[in-house]
């Protein structure tokens, strides 16, 4: 008869810790560990002596001290007497406008691109596969500059615009005027009974998604088709445009107009920000455009055939069919690209425009010699539009995911 | 019915037809033009608005290109020879000519060393082709490719042959003291791993003594002001402590580990090789190369970093960088699958940091802040603190790659490596890693290329790479102030004929590497 012994239950010896699978990993740990405090001992420790050779200290008190220098694209008040502090709320509300005009614009010119390369005009699809080439395989800093040159090069002088009969005129009857210090455009000047106009606007698009909401429900529960795409359209103007009639016009334009040497009124766009508006919008939209092609072409042809067996039109197929399942596979590359963007906004600092790398880590860093601090909230700044861009994207991805039952 | 029918056929041809030629709209290029231009309104439209586009670019861009002039001195000379032949517009190619040397090597790179750099390149076509086409060339040529690196290094910068080749003798000799020590027999090994065991814990031991002693340093420096320095403080001064008391255990516990592990081998293989190059680079390097060279000197003239530019700047950063950054991308992503919290968190932390900021501020930080967390005494070479950030950047980048490549392994995968018995380095090596590898390829190549382009973000740092170069040097000077095309677009050009050859090579090694069988 055999007896069960009871498993044989090792003692814990020293060299388990190296050699057995179960202690190995603590021990590695440790080691890194330890490493890993040794180096930050030895850096932290270095700061400390280097900034006091420097006679420096970590300190933001910079950040409450008069700028002294002036930012030449302002979304918010601001003058030379502001302080560090506001010169870098200046800069990052100028980096997240050009991210979020430039985001805009890749989204529309990488869509068309996309589509058009997939098109079967042999012409067309061809000068979109050069526009992606051209555009992916050089370096966005050539391509914001080449811009940057363009338009302070070839766009006319101010004064170009003067006289009977001037060598340049201003565009869309008399309000856009582009010049090479930057392009004008006509600025909205809010009225009395303009924040009523305003309301009627903002309700009227909270109406159009009741009514789209309406029309899906109707879809699903009765299968009636209630067209949504003209209403929408005529829900987002005719409200706030009758509005603004009846009550007068509230809101104005104040138009752009050369006075003495430049031209005054309207808002200024300066070419720097064009520059790398445009340049950022299409050297990602190159990327976007290959995104949403492989999107398109991952959708097998068997859903088209499907569909069009269920007897839709090609327009319904396109909007019912291919591009929500496309959408899955073009949304995560996406984001990433909106965060490209946003991070490749950061070579504003090569054409001027003052974004917050050019104002913070720019010439508040070189006045107050702050280097660690700027630089730190510098990065801590893009961490944050990352992490927030991220994190939003995915919560849309997730509701655009697959329902699986 | 059948029978009538057959009795009503009055004519059976018993010859076949010749083949006629299709229609002559149905068949050849006016088939083609009609299916892929004109089928329809739209495609009609469309190719009538692309037709018009491509002849305003032609004609704007082609009178431009062919008066182009390529000899002059200057920009103002350019136009007058361009109106004296009576065209209205023209490029000045002869900024490229006039100053062709400073594009390639920067404005500071000595005129009569220019044959290094362009040798360096041309040894560096053949280093590269055996690894790019490994069926077509023979593998004895990958010993070019391993000496390369030294070659390139004397070559660029210059200085004594004997500094680069003793440090390849170094390698050389930890190798044959690794396959030495591999080939003791059990005696001589224990022996061998007492010695070892306690030099490396009294190594680890004064790491852990300097690191404290740095914690006790930077606690005493903090302020005594407030309750945060106070905890700061406190909690610097228990982590001392803490180190303090593991001095003398951590010594003892290696050199047992070590000495332990002298009858499987591993261990004490590999630190016997790590503490021994370890003490060549660090002791030997100098005095050994310096000796060399004084009884045969064998010396180019010496080039500082900060002389580099051009596109040479480029190309090093670019080809420094990716090959430096991949196996750092391996490592960070293994790590990140690791199941050891503490690895997994260092890597996820790094990975995220780095992938969250733009380049420009990591090269802020190379540039500015860097210095500050050296030794006072130091001082770091520009283009060496220029390295390290973009190969930081771009391995962050890389080991995202790769962990979507070994995430796409199949499970099968790695419980197949696990049936056969083999340990995690040689699952990892021999299955796991070829096969993720070969996923990430595509990947791997958009990031190598990526930052390639990226390289000419040094320029904002105030280095001289060819967009620094034309930016400052080129448009800044009196004979070519403000010339933009012809400076630009050349750059791009540049940039483009080696990015789009890469990406082209990657898809043919994705077909080449294509195993699965359909």
């Amino acid at each position: 008869m055999t007896t069960l012994a009871d498993p044989h239950t090792e003692s814990f010896r020293l060299s388990m810790l190296l050699n057995d699978t179960r202690y190995r990993s603590l021990t590695f740990q440790f080691i890194a560990l330890v490493a890993i405090i040794a180096f930050m001992a030895f850096v932290g420790g270095n700061l400390v002596r280097n900034l006091a050779a420097a006679g420096l200290n970590i300190s933001y008190e910079f950040l409450g001290s008069q700028a002294g220098y002036d930012i030449n694209q302002r979304p918010i008040e601001y003058t030379s007497q502001s302080t560090h502090g506001r010169a870098a709320l200046v800069g990052l509300l100028n980096t997240l406008i050009v991210a979020f005009l430039a985001c805009i614009t890749a989204t529309i010119i990488g869509v068309i691109a996309g589509v058009l390369r997939l098109s079967n005009n042999w012409i067309v699809s061809k000068l979109m596969s050069f526009y992606v080439e051209i555009f992916r395989n050089v370096p966005v800093l050539i391509w914001i500059l080449i811009i940057f040159s363009i338009m302070i090069n070839t766009a006319p002088a101010p004064r170009d615009f003067r006289g009977d009969d001037p060598a340049a005129s201003m565009w869309l009857f008399d309000t856009i005027a582009v010049t090479n210090r930057g392009v004008y455009i006509p600025k909205p000047v809010w009225g009395e009974g303009s924040l009523l106009v305003l309301g009627v606007f903002l309700a009227s698009i909270v109406g159009i998604f009741l009514f789209r909401r309406y029309a899906r429900k109707q879809l699903f529960d009765h299968g009636r088709l209630i067209p949504t795409f003209w209403p929408s359209v005529g829900l987002f103007f005719i409200p706030a445009i009758l509005a603004q009639l009846v009550l007068g016009s509230p809101i104005s334009l104040d138009y752009p107009s050369l006075q003495g040497f430049n031209f005054r009124g309207g808002i200024t766009i300066l070419g720097s920000l064009i520059a790398l508006w445009f340049a950022l919008a299409i050297y990602t939209g190159a990327f976007i455009a290959e995104n949403v092609r492989a999107g398109i072409l991952a959708i097998s042809k068997g859903q088209t055939e499907a569909a069009g067996a269920l007897g839709l039109r090609p327009n319904r197929i396109m909007s019912l069919v291919v591009l929500p399942q496309a959408l899955r596979v073009i949304i995560p590359p996406l984001i990433s690209q909106y965060l490209n963007i946003t991070k490749n906004s950061s070579l504003a600092i090569a054409v001027g425009y003052m974004d917050v790398t050019g104002t913070l880590g720019g010439i508040t860093l070189l006045q107050t010699g702050r280097a660690i601090e700027t630089v730190l909230l510098l990065m801590l700044f893009y961490l944050t539009i990352s992490l927030l861009i991220s994190f939003f994207m995915n919560i849309f991805n997730e509701r655009m995911k697959l329902q699986e039952r | 019915m059948s029978d009538t029918h057959a009795q009503t056929v009055a004519f059976v041809r018993e010859t076949e037809i010749p083949p006629a030629p299709p229609p002559a709209s149905q068949a050849g290029a006016v088939k083609w033009v009609r299916e892929n231009l004109f089928s329809g309104p739209f495609n009609t439209i469309m190719t009538l608005l692309a037709l018009y586009f491509i002849y305003k670019i032609f004609m704007g861009a082609f009178p431009w290109f062919a008066n182009g002039v390529w000899d002059a001195g200057s920009i103002r000379e350019c136009r007058d020879k361009v109106t004296a032949s009576g065209a209205e517009t023209g490029a000045c190619f002869a900024v490229l000519v006039d100053r062709w040397d400073h594009l390639m090597f920067g404005f500071k790179y000595p005129a009569d060393a220019y044959w290094r750099p362009l040798v360096a390149f041309l040894v560096m076509l053949v280093a590269i082709a055996p690894v790019l086409f490994s069926k077509v060339f023979p593998r004895k040529m990958l010993i070019l490719t391993a000496l390369y690196p030294f070659l390139a290094f004397w070559l660029i910068w210059g200085g004594s042959l004997w500094v680069p080749l003793t440090i390849l003798a170094a390698i050389i000799v930890t190798g044959m003291i690794f396959k030495f020590v591999e080939s003791l027999d059990v005696g001589a090994r224990t022996i061998l791993a007492a010695v070892v065991g306690a030099g490396a814990g009294a190594g680890l031991a004064y790491l852990l003594f300097t690191g404290a002693q740095e914690l006790w340093f930077i606690a005493g420096s903090i302020g005594n002001a407030t309750i945060l320095t106070l905890i700061s403080s406190t909690l610097f001064m228990a982590l001392s402590v803490f180190t303090y008391a593991m001095f003398i255990p951590m010594g003892i516990f290696v050199g047992y580990a070590i000495y332990n592990d002298a009858e499987d081998g591993g261990l004490v293989t590999i630190v016997t090789s790590l503490a021994a190059i370890y003490v060549m680079l660090a002791y030997l390097l100098g005095p050994v190369s310096g000796t060399l060279n004084s009884i045969i000197p064998i010396e180019l003239q010496a080039v500082p970093s900060r002389d580099m530019g051009g596109y040479m700047l480029c190309m090093i950063l670019g080809v420094v960088c990716v090959s430096l950054s991949i196996p750092l991308g391996i490592i960070l992503a293994l790590g990140r699958q690791s199941n050891m919290p503490l690895i997994k968190g260092v890597c996820v932390v790094f990975i995220e940091f780095i992938r969250g900021v733009p380049l420009i501020t990591l090269l802020f930080v190379a540039n500015v802040m860097l210095a500050y967390f050296m030794p006072p005494e130091s001082n770091f070479d520009l283009i060496l603190r220029v390295i390290i950030m973009i190969t930081m950047f771009s391995s962050a980048y890389i080991a995202e790659v790769i962990r979507g490549g070994l995430a796409a392994l199949p499970k099968g995968q790695y419980e197949a490596a696990d049936s056969l018995g083999l340990n995690y380095t040689q699952a990892t090596r021999l299955i796991i890693l070829p096969q993720a590898l070969k996923i990430s390829i595509p990947g791997i190549v958009n990031v190598a290329v990526g930052l390639f382009k990226d390289t000419t973000l040094v320029s904002v740092i105030s280095m001289f790479d060819i967009v620094g170069m034309i930016r400052g040097p080129i448009q800044q000077s009196t004979d070519w102030i403000s010339i933009y095309w012809e400076v630009y677009l050349f750059a791009a050009l540049v940039f483009f004929v080696v990015c789009y050859s890469i990406s082209q090579y990657s898809q043919w090694l994705e077909r080449q590497l294509n195993t699965s069988h359909r």
